[in-house]
Protein backbone atom coordinates (compact mmCIF):
# COMPACT_ATOMS: atom_id res chain seq x y z
CA UNK A 1 0.00 0.00 0.00
CA UNK A 2 2.70 2.47 -0.92
CA UNK A 3 1.55 5.11 -3.33
CA UNK A 4 4.13 6.49 -5.77
CA UNK A 5 4.05 9.88 -4.12
CA UNK A 6 3.59 9.27 -0.43
CA UNK A 7 1.04 11.42 1.36
CA UNK A 8 -0.43 12.85 -1.79
CA UNK A 9 -3.96 12.25 -3.00
CA UNK A 10 -4.59 11.54 -6.65
CA UNK A 11 -5.59 14.70 -8.48
CA UNK A 12 -9.35 15.23 -8.73
CA UNK A 13 -11.05 14.88 -12.08
CA UNK A 14 -12.82 18.22 -11.82
CA UNK A 15 -11.22 21.13 -10.05
CA UNK A 16 -13.88 23.11 -8.25
CA UNK A 17 -11.94 24.71 -5.43
CA UNK A 18 -13.00 24.24 -1.81
CA UNK A 19 -16.28 22.52 -1.00
CA UNK A 20 -19.38 24.77 -1.03
CA UNK A 21 -19.88 24.49 2.71
CA UNK A 22 -16.29 25.53 3.37
CA UNK A 23 -16.68 28.48 1.03
CA UNK A 24 -19.96 29.44 2.70
CA UNK A 25 -18.42 29.41 6.16
CA UNK A 26 -15.44 31.45 4.96
CA UNK A 27 -17.50 34.12 3.20
CA UNK A 28 -20.14 34.35 5.92
CA UNK A 29 -17.49 34.84 8.56
CA UNK A 30 -15.80 37.42 6.35
CA UNK A 31 -19.10 39.31 6.00
CA UNK A 32 -19.83 39.12 9.71
CA UNK A 33 -16.33 40.41 10.47
CA UNK A 34 -16.89 43.31 8.08
CA UNK A 35 -20.24 44.11 9.71
CA UNK A 36 -18.80 44.14 13.20
CA UNK A 37 -15.71 46.10 12.21
CA UNK A 38 -17.82 48.67 10.37
CA UNK A 39 -20.50 49.03 13.03
CA UNK A 40 -18.42 48.91 16.19
CA UNK A 41 -14.96 50.12 15.21
CA UNK A 42 -15.59 52.33 12.15
CA UNK A 43 -12.30 51.24 10.58
CA UNK A 44 -13.70 50.83 7.10
CA UNK A 45 -14.27 54.45 6.08
CA UNK A 46 -11.06 54.47 4.04
CA UNK A 47 -12.01 51.23 2.26
CA UNK A 48 -15.42 52.70 1.58
CA UNK A 49 -13.90 55.86 0.13
CA UNK A 50 -11.62 53.78 -2.07
CA UNK A 51 -14.44 51.59 -3.36
CA UNK A 52 -16.67 54.63 -3.86
CA UNK A 53 -14.25 55.71 -6.60
CA UNK A 54 -15.57 52.66 -8.44
CA UNK A 55 -19.23 52.94 -7.49
CA UNK A 56 -19.63 56.68 -8.01
CA UNK A 57 -19.36 56.46 -11.83
CA UNK A 58 -21.89 53.62 -11.72
CA UNK A 59 -24.21 55.76 -9.64
CA UNK A 60 -23.80 58.69 -11.98
CA UNK A 61 -24.58 56.43 -14.92
CA UNK A 62 -27.61 54.98 -13.14
CA UNK A 63 -28.80 58.46 -12.27
CA UNK A 64 -28.73 59.70 -15.85
CA UNK A 65 -32.03 58.22 -17.05
CA UNK A 66 -33.77 59.34 -13.86
CA UNK A 67 -32.35 62.83 -14.26
CA UNK A 68 -33.36 62.88 -17.92
CA UNK A 69 -36.95 61.97 -17.15
CA UNK A 70 -37.07 64.52 -14.38
CA UNK A 71 -35.61 67.36 -16.43
CA UNK A 72 -37.98 66.52 -19.29
CA UNK A 73 -40.82 66.91 -16.81
CA UNK A 74 -39.43 70.25 -15.68
CA UNK A 75 -39.07 71.39 -19.27
CA UNK A 76 -42.75 70.94 -19.82
CA UNK A 77 -43.61 72.68 -16.56
CA UNK A 78 -46.14 75.41 -16.96
CA UNK A 79 -44.71 78.76 -18.01
CA UNK A 80 -47.21 80.56 -15.83
CA UNK A 81 -45.99 78.59 -12.87
CA UNK A 82 -42.44 79.71 -13.54
CA UNK A 83 -43.49 83.33 -13.95
CA UNK A 84 -45.39 83.15 -10.69
CA UNK A 85 -42.37 81.74 -8.96
CA UNK A 86 -40.16 84.41 -10.51
CA UNK A 87 -42.42 87.20 -9.28
CA UNK A 88 -42.59 85.66 -5.82
CA UNK A 89 -38.81 85.29 -5.65
CA UNK A 90 -38.31 88.89 -6.76
CA UNK A 91 -40.68 90.07 -4.05
CA UNK A 92 -38.88 88.01 -1.45
CA UNK A 93 -35.56 89.30 -2.69
CA UNK A 94 -36.67 92.88 -2.12
CA UNK A 95 -37.94 92.05 1.34
CA UNK A 96 -34.71 90.27 2.18
CA UNK A 97 -32.65 93.18 0.92
CA UNK A 98 -34.27 95.53 3.42
CA UNK A 99 -33.77 93.01 6.18
CA UNK A 100 -30.14 92.62 5.18
CA UNK A 101 -29.56 96.35 5.31
CA UNK A 102 -31.00 96.45 8.78
CA UNK A 103 -29.05 93.38 9.74
CA UNK A 104 -25.73 94.99 8.89
CA UNK A 105 -26.54 97.86 11.16
CA UNK A 106 -27.70 95.48 13.88
CA UNK A 107 -24.54 93.41 13.52
CA UNK A 108 -22.40 96.47 14.08
CA UNK A 109 -24.47 97.54 17.04
CA UNK A 110 -24.37 94.00 18.38
CA UNK A 111 -20.60 93.86 18.06
CA UNK A 112 -20.25 97.14 19.92
CA UNK A 113 -22.57 96.04 22.71
CA UNK A 114 -20.87 92.68 22.98
CA UNK A 115 -17.51 94.38 23.21
CA UNK A 116 -18.95 96.54 25.96
CA UNK A 117 -20.17 93.47 27.81
CA UNK A 118 -16.81 91.79 27.22
CA UNK A 119 -18.47 88.80 25.62
CA UNK A 120 -16.95 86.29 23.33
CA UNK A 121 -17.34 87.34 19.74
CA UNK A 122 -19.80 85.12 18.03
CA UNK A 123 -18.16 82.96 15.44
CA UNK A 124 -18.84 84.12 11.94
CA UNK A 125 -20.63 81.25 10.26
CA UNK A 126 -19.19 80.38 6.91
CA UNK A 127 -21.52 78.43 4.69
CA UNK A 128 -21.35 76.60 1.40
CA UNK A 129 -24.23 75.89 -0.90
CA UNK A 130 -24.83 72.32 -2.08
CA UNK A 131 -27.48 70.45 -3.97
CA UNK A 132 -29.10 67.26 -2.74
CA UNK A 133 -28.57 64.72 -5.53
CA UNK A 134 -30.57 61.79 -4.23
CA UNK A 135 -31.81 60.04 -1.14
CA UNK A 136 -29.79 57.00 -0.12
CA UNK A 137 -31.65 53.80 -1.00
CA UNK A 138 -30.86 52.13 2.32
CA UNK A 139 -34.30 51.49 3.88
CA UNK A 140 -33.00 51.42 7.43
CA UNK A 141 -31.76 54.98 7.69
CA UNK A 142 -32.62 58.46 6.48
CA UNK A 143 -29.73 59.94 4.57
CA UNK A 144 -29.22 62.01 1.45
CA UNK A 145 -26.22 62.55 -0.78
CA UNK A 146 -25.09 66.08 -1.69
CA UNK A 147 -22.95 67.16 -4.60
CA UNK A 148 -20.06 68.59 -2.59
CA UNK A 149 -17.32 66.43 -1.16
CA UNK A 150 -13.75 66.19 0.01
CA UNK A 151 -12.48 68.13 -2.98
CA UNK A 152 -14.82 71.02 -2.13
CA UNK A 153 -13.61 71.08 1.45
CA UNK A 154 -16.61 69.50 3.13
CA UNK A 155 -15.71 68.14 6.54
CA UNK A 156 -17.42 65.27 8.32
CA UNK A 157 -19.60 66.57 11.12
CA UNK A 158 -20.65 69.75 9.33
CA UNK A 159 -24.19 70.87 10.15
CA UNK A 160 -26.46 71.07 7.11
CA UNK A 161 -29.42 73.47 6.92
CA UNK A 162 -31.89 74.63 4.35
CA UNK A 163 -33.50 78.08 4.29
CA UNK A 164 -35.77 77.24 7.24
CA UNK A 165 -33.64 75.31 9.67
CA UNK A 166 -31.40 72.34 10.42
CA UNK A 167 -31.87 69.28 8.24
CA UNK A 168 -28.94 67.11 9.28
CA UNK A 169 -25.24 66.56 9.59
CA UNK A 170 -22.54 65.37 7.19
CA UNK A 171 -21.58 61.89 8.37
CA UNK A 172 -19.52 60.52 5.53
CA UNK A 173 -17.39 62.35 2.99
CA UNK A 174 -16.47 60.91 -0.39
CA UNK A 175 -14.12 62.57 -2.87
CA UNK A 176 -16.90 64.14 -4.94
CA UNK A 177 -19.96 64.00 -2.72
CA UNK A 178 -20.96 63.61 0.88
CA UNK A 179 -23.58 61.76 2.83
CA UNK A 180 -25.84 63.74 5.14
CA UNK A 181 -27.68 61.96 7.94
CA UNK A 182 -31.02 63.71 8.36
CA UNK A 183 -32.22 64.71 11.82
CA UNK A 184 -35.17 62.35 11.34
CA UNK A 185 -32.77 59.36 11.33
CA UNK A 186 -33.13 57.21 14.42
CA UNK A 187 -29.44 57.45 15.27
CA UNK A 188 -28.99 61.15 14.76
CA UNK A 189 -28.93 63.12 18.02
CA UNK A 190 -28.99 66.89 18.28
CA UNK A 191 -28.54 69.06 21.39
CA UNK A 192 -31.48 71.47 21.48
CA UNK A 193 -33.20 74.00 23.63
CA UNK A 194 -36.83 75.06 23.96
CA UNK A 195 -36.89 78.63 22.70
CA UNK A 196 -39.59 79.82 25.14
CA UNK A 197 -38.23 78.38 28.38
CA UNK A 198 -34.59 77.63 27.66
CA UNK A 199 -34.94 74.00 28.75
CA UNK A 200 -32.15 71.97 27.19
CA UNK A 201 -32.71 68.50 25.77
CA UNK A 202 -31.50 66.02 23.22
CA UNK A 203 -33.48 65.42 20.06
CA UNK A 204 -33.60 62.15 18.15
CA UNK A 205 -35.36 61.01 15.03
CA UNK A 206 -38.56 59.15 15.86
CA UNK A 207 -38.99 57.35 12.55
CA UNK A 208 -41.74 58.30 10.10
CA UNK A 209 -40.14 61.72 9.60
CA UNK A 210 -40.91 63.06 13.08
CA UNK A 211 -38.52 64.01 15.84
CA UNK A 212 -38.56 63.12 19.51
CA UNK A 213 -37.32 64.98 22.57
CA UNK A 214 -36.01 62.39 24.97
CA UNK A 215 -35.08 62.29 28.64
CA UNK A 216 -37.26 65.13 29.85
CA UNK A 217 -39.03 64.82 33.21
CA UNK A 218 -42.81 64.38 33.18
CA UNK A 219 -43.44 67.84 34.66
CA UNK A 220 -41.40 69.80 32.11
CA UNK A 221 -42.89 73.10 30.99
CA UNK A 222 -43.66 72.44 27.34
CA UNK A 223 -46.68 73.14 25.17
CA UNK A 224 -47.73 72.22 21.70
CA UNK A 225 -46.34 74.65 19.18
CA UNK A 226 -43.22 75.51 21.20
CA UNK A 227 -40.24 76.20 18.99
CA UNK A 228 -37.12 74.10 19.42
CA UNK A 229 -33.74 75.57 18.48
CA UNK A 230 -30.21 74.22 18.66
CA UNK A 231 -28.49 74.85 21.96
CA UNK A 232 -24.94 74.78 20.62
CA UNK A 233 -23.88 72.80 23.68
CA UNK A 234 -21.96 70.30 21.57
CA UNK A 235 -19.95 73.06 19.98
CA UNK A 236 -20.57 71.55 16.54
CA UNK A 237 -23.96 73.05 15.70
CA UNK A 238 -24.17 76.83 16.03
CA UNK A 239 -26.68 77.86 18.72
CA UNK A 240 -30.09 79.33 17.95
CA UNK A 241 -30.87 77.63 14.63
CA UNK A 242 -34.49 76.55 14.32
CA UNK A 243 -35.01 72.80 14.43
CA UNK A 244 -38.61 71.85 15.09
CA UNK A 245 -41.98 72.71 16.59
CA UNK A 246 -43.61 70.61 19.28
CA UNK A 247 -46.47 68.55 17.89
CA UNK A 248 -47.69 66.52 20.82
CA UNK A 249 -46.80 66.15 24.49
CA UNK A 250 -47.77 62.84 26.05
CA UNK A 251 -47.34 63.00 29.83
CA UNK A 252 -48.48 59.43 30.57
CA UNK A 253 -45.09 58.19 29.43
CA UNK A 254 -43.69 55.09 31.06
CA UNK A 255 -40.74 55.42 33.41
CA UNK A 256 -41.24 59.04 34.44
CA UNK A 257 -40.27 60.53 31.10
CA UNK A 258 -42.59 62.51 28.89
CA UNK A 259 -42.95 61.55 25.24
CA UNK A 260 -42.66 64.63 23.07
CA UNK A 261 -43.03 64.45 19.31
CA UNK A 262 -41.95 67.35 17.13
CA UNK A 263 -42.31 68.28 13.49
CA UNK A 264 -39.13 69.52 11.82
CA UNK A 265 -39.23 73.15 10.70
CA UNK A 266 -37.01 72.61 7.69
CA UNK A 267 -37.97 70.51 4.69
CA UNK A 268 -35.95 67.61 6.03
CA UNK A 269 -37.16 65.03 3.54
CA UNK A 270 -37.91 67.47 0.73
CA UNK A 271 -34.63 67.47 -1.09
CA UNK A 272 -33.44 70.73 -2.55
CA UNK A 273 -30.64 73.22 -2.11
CA UNK A 274 -28.93 73.11 1.25
CA UNK A 275 -26.26 75.03 3.14
CA UNK A 276 -23.26 73.27 4.66
CA UNK A 277 -22.01 75.15 7.71
CA UNK A 278 -18.50 74.83 9.05
CA UNK A 279 -18.55 72.60 12.11
CA UNK A 280 -17.34 74.08 15.36
CA UNK A 281 -14.84 72.26 17.51
CA UNK A 282 -16.57 69.66 19.68
CA UNK A 283 -16.44 70.75 23.29
CA UNK A 284 -14.23 68.60 25.44
CA UNK A 285 -16.08 68.19 28.76
CA UNK A 286 -12.88 68.40 30.82
CA UNK A 287 -11.61 71.65 29.39
CA UNK A 288 -15.10 73.13 29.30
CA UNK A 289 -15.55 72.44 33.00
CA UNK A 290 -12.12 73.84 33.86
CA UNK A 291 -12.07 76.95 31.73
CA UNK A 292 -14.80 79.41 30.93
CA UNK A 293 -17.91 77.57 29.85
CA UNK A 294 -18.84 78.39 26.27
CA UNK A 295 -22.09 79.98 25.20
CA UNK A 296 -24.18 77.48 27.18
CA UNK A 297 -25.21 79.55 30.15
CA UNK A 298 -25.81 82.89 28.56
CA UNK A 299 -29.34 84.15 28.90
CA UNK A 300 -28.91 85.97 25.61
CA UNK A 301 -28.97 82.63 23.84
CA UNK A 302 -32.47 81.86 24.95
CA UNK A 303 -34.02 84.33 22.59
CA UNK A 304 -33.36 82.96 19.14
CA UNK A 305 -32.21 85.43 16.56
CA UNK A 306 -34.88 86.06 14.03
CA UNK B 1 -28.63 22.53 -18.23
CA UNK B 2 -28.81 23.04 -21.92
CA UNK B 3 -32.56 23.25 -22.29
CA UNK B 4 -34.86 26.13 -21.32
CA UNK B 5 -36.75 23.62 -19.17
CA UNK B 6 -36.76 19.88 -18.72
CA UNK B 7 -39.82 19.41 -20.86
CA UNK B 8 -38.45 21.52 -23.71
CA UNK B 9 -37.18 19.96 -26.92
CA UNK B 10 -34.85 22.82 -27.71
CA UNK B 11 -31.16 22.82 -26.97
CA UNK B 12 -29.57 26.07 -25.84
CA UNK B 13 -26.20 27.47 -26.84
CA UNK B 14 -23.64 27.59 -24.05
CA UNK B 15 -23.86 30.79 -22.03
CA UNK B 16 -21.33 33.51 -22.64
CA UNK B 17 -19.53 34.61 -19.46
CA UNK B 18 -19.59 38.16 -20.83
CA UNK B 19 -23.34 38.11 -20.97
CA UNK B 20 -23.51 36.96 -17.34
CA UNK B 21 -21.23 39.82 -16.33
CA UNK B 22 -23.24 42.26 -18.45
CA UNK B 23 -26.56 41.20 -16.96
CA UNK B 24 -25.21 41.48 -13.42
CA UNK B 25 -23.84 44.93 -14.19
CA UNK B 26 -27.20 46.03 -15.62
CA UNK B 27 -28.99 44.74 -12.52
CA UNK B 28 -26.50 46.61 -10.34
CA UNK B 29 -27.11 49.82 -12.31
CA UNK B 30 -30.88 49.48 -11.98
CA UNK B 31 -30.41 48.94 -8.25
CA UNK B 32 -28.27 52.05 -7.94
CA UNK B 33 -30.84 54.29 -9.66
CA UNK B 34 -31.61 57.19 -7.35
CA UNK B 35 -35.33 56.57 -6.92
CA UNK B 36 -35.58 57.84 -3.37
CA UNK B 37 -37.26 56.01 -0.55
CA UNK B 38 -39.21 53.48 -2.63
CA UNK B 39 -38.58 50.37 -0.56
CA UNK B 40 -41.08 48.19 -2.35
CA UNK B 41 -38.83 48.09 -5.41
CA UNK B 42 -37.36 44.64 -6.05
CA UNK B 43 -33.67 43.95 -5.58
CA UNK B 44 -32.79 43.27 -9.22
CA UNK B 45 -29.26 42.23 -8.45
CA UNK B 46 -30.43 39.55 -6.00
CA UNK B 47 -32.89 38.28 -8.60
CA UNK B 48 -30.36 38.08 -11.45
CA UNK B 49 -27.71 36.65 -9.16
CA UNK B 50 -30.16 34.01 -7.97
CA UNK B 51 -31.06 33.20 -11.57
CA UNK B 52 -27.46 32.63 -12.63
CA UNK B 53 -26.70 30.65 -9.46
CA UNK B 54 -29.57 28.33 -10.31
CA UNK B 55 -28.78 28.20 -14.01
CA UNK B 56 -24.97 28.15 -13.97
CA UNK B 57 -23.87 27.11 -10.48
CA UNK B 58 -20.35 26.39 -11.70
CA UNK B 59 -19.79 29.89 -13.08
CA UNK B 60 -21.63 32.13 -10.65
CA UNK B 61 -21.45 31.35 -6.98
CA UNK B 62 -20.75 32.67 -3.55
CA UNK B 63 -17.54 34.50 -4.50
CA UNK B 64 -19.35 36.61 -7.09
CA UNK B 65 -22.17 37.16 -4.61
CA UNK B 66 -19.76 38.40 -1.96
CA UNK B 67 -18.03 40.84 -4.33
CA UNK B 68 -21.33 42.21 -5.62
CA UNK B 69 -22.62 42.50 -2.07
CA UNK B 70 -19.65 44.67 -1.09
CA UNK B 71 -20.25 46.92 -4.11
CA UNK B 72 -23.91 47.23 -3.12
CA UNK B 73 -22.93 48.11 0.45
CA UNK B 74 -20.73 50.93 -0.77
CA UNK B 75 -23.33 52.10 -3.28
CA UNK B 76 -26.18 52.10 -0.77
CA UNK B 77 -24.04 53.42 2.05
CA UNK B 78 -25.35 50.63 4.25
CA UNK B 79 -23.43 48.66 6.83
CA UNK B 80 -20.37 47.10 5.20
CA UNK B 81 -20.96 43.38 4.73
CA UNK B 82 -24.74 43.54 5.07
CA UNK B 83 -25.56 42.86 1.42
CA UNK B 84 -22.51 40.60 1.11
CA UNK B 85 -23.81 38.33 3.85
CA UNK B 86 -27.32 38.19 2.40
CA UNK B 87 -26.10 37.53 -1.14
CA UNK B 88 -23.65 34.83 -0.06
CA UNK B 89 -26.42 32.97 1.76
CA UNK B 90 -28.72 33.47 -1.22
CA UNK B 91 -26.07 32.14 -3.62
CA UNK B 92 -25.43 29.15 -1.37
CA UNK B 93 -29.11 28.24 -1.28
CA UNK B 94 -29.52 28.81 -5.02
CA UNK B 95 -26.49 26.72 -6.03
CA UNK B 96 -27.41 23.95 -3.61
CA UNK B 97 -31.00 23.70 -4.84
CA UNK B 98 -30.12 24.41 -8.46
CA UNK B 99 -30.67 20.80 -9.66
CA UNK B 100 -33.96 20.57 -7.83
CA UNK B 101 -35.31 23.97 -8.95
CA UNK B 102 -34.56 23.38 -12.63
CA UNK B 103 -36.69 20.28 -12.53
CA UNK B 104 -39.84 22.36 -12.04
CA UNK B 105 -41.90 24.62 -14.26
CA UNK B 106 -41.89 28.45 -13.93
CA UNK B 107 -44.58 28.68 -11.24
CA UNK B 108 -43.02 26.11 -8.95
CA UNK B 109 -39.58 27.60 -9.58
CA UNK B 110 -40.94 30.91 -8.30
CA UNK B 111 -42.23 29.15 -5.21
CA UNK B 112 -38.69 27.97 -4.55
CA UNK B 113 -37.21 31.39 -5.21
CA UNK B 114 -39.60 33.28 -2.92
CA UNK B 115 -38.29 31.88 0.39
CA UNK B 116 -34.71 32.45 -0.76
CA UNK B 117 -35.29 36.12 -1.60
CA UNK B 118 -37.35 36.73 1.53
CA UNK B 119 -34.63 34.99 3.52
CA UNK B 120 -31.95 37.26 2.06
CA UNK B 121 -34.00 40.33 2.96
CA UNK B 122 -34.68 38.99 6.44
CA UNK B 123 -30.96 38.49 6.98
CA UNK B 124 -30.37 42.15 6.10
CA UNK B 125 -33.24 43.24 8.34
CA UNK B 126 -31.89 41.26 11.28
CA UNK B 127 -28.36 42.60 10.78
CA UNK B 128 -29.63 46.18 10.76
CA UNK B 129 -32.05 45.74 13.66
CA UNK B 130 -29.21 44.32 15.75
CA UNK B 131 -27.24 47.43 14.73
CA UNK B 132 -30.03 49.70 16.11
CA UNK B 133 -31.60 50.80 12.84
CA UNK B 134 -35.16 51.85 12.19
CA UNK B 135 -37.68 49.20 11.01
CA UNK B 136 -38.86 50.35 7.58
CA UNK B 137 -42.26 48.65 7.82
CA UNK B 138 -43.64 45.52 6.18
CA UNK B 139 -43.54 47.24 2.79
CA UNK B 140 -39.87 46.25 2.89
CA UNK B 141 -40.81 42.67 2.02
CA UNK B 142 -42.89 43.69 -0.99
CA UNK B 143 -39.65 43.84 -3.00
CA UNK B 144 -39.12 40.09 -2.58
CA UNK B 145 -42.69 39.35 -3.68
CA UNK B 146 -42.36 41.51 -6.78
CA UNK B 147 -39.00 39.92 -7.58
CA UNK B 148 -40.63 36.50 -7.34
CA UNK B 149 -43.27 37.56 -9.84
CA UNK B 150 -40.46 38.78 -12.09
CA UNK B 151 -38.64 35.45 -11.94
CA UNK B 152 -40.24 34.04 -15.08
CA UNK B 153 -40.09 37.12 -17.38
CA UNK B 154 -36.54 37.98 -16.29
CA UNK B 155 -35.57 34.34 -16.79
CA UNK B 156 -36.84 34.36 -20.38
CA UNK B 157 -34.99 37.62 -21.02
CA UNK B 158 -31.71 36.28 -19.62
CA UNK B 159 -31.94 33.06 -21.64
CA UNK B 160 -32.71 34.83 -24.92
CA UNK B 161 -29.10 35.07 -26.16
CA UNK B 162 -28.75 31.31 -25.78
CA UNK B 163 -31.64 30.38 -28.04
CA UNK B 164 -30.70 29.29 -31.52
CA UNK B 165 -33.05 29.29 -34.49
CA UNK B 166 -35.24 26.24 -34.36
CA UNK B 167 -34.31 23.66 -36.93
CA UNK B 168 -36.87 21.06 -37.73
CA UNK B 169 -35.31 17.60 -37.64
CA UNK B 170 -37.75 14.79 -37.18
CA UNK B 171 -35.05 12.20 -36.59
CA UNK B 172 -33.32 13.96 -33.70
CA UNK B 173 -34.26 12.42 -30.34
CA UNK B 174 -34.58 15.74 -28.44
Amino acid sequence: MVSPVAGHQPPPFFRRGPAPLVRLVLLVSASLTLIVVDHRLHYLELVRQGLSVMTTPLQVAAGMPVKGVRSAGEYFADLAHLQDENARLRREQTELATIRLRQEQLDQENARLRALLDMRERVQIDARVAEVIYAVRDPFSRRVVIDKGLTHGVEPGSPVTDDLGIIGQVTRVYPLNAEVTLISDKDQALPVQVARTGVRAVMFGAGSGLLELRYLAADVDLREGDRIVTSGLDGVFPPGLPVAAVKSVDRDGVGGFVRILCVPVAGVEAHSTVLILKPGKPVDPDTAAAGTAPAADKPADKAPKK
Amino acid sequence: MNQPSFSSRRILRPVSPWFIAFSLLCALLVNLMPLGRAFWLPDWLALVLCFWCVREPLRVGMGTAFALGIVMDVGYGSLMGQHALAYVLLAYAATTFSRRILWFGPLRQSLHVLPMLVGAQTVMLLVRLVADAEFPGLIYFAGALIATLLWYPVGILLLLPQYRPEEKDENRPI
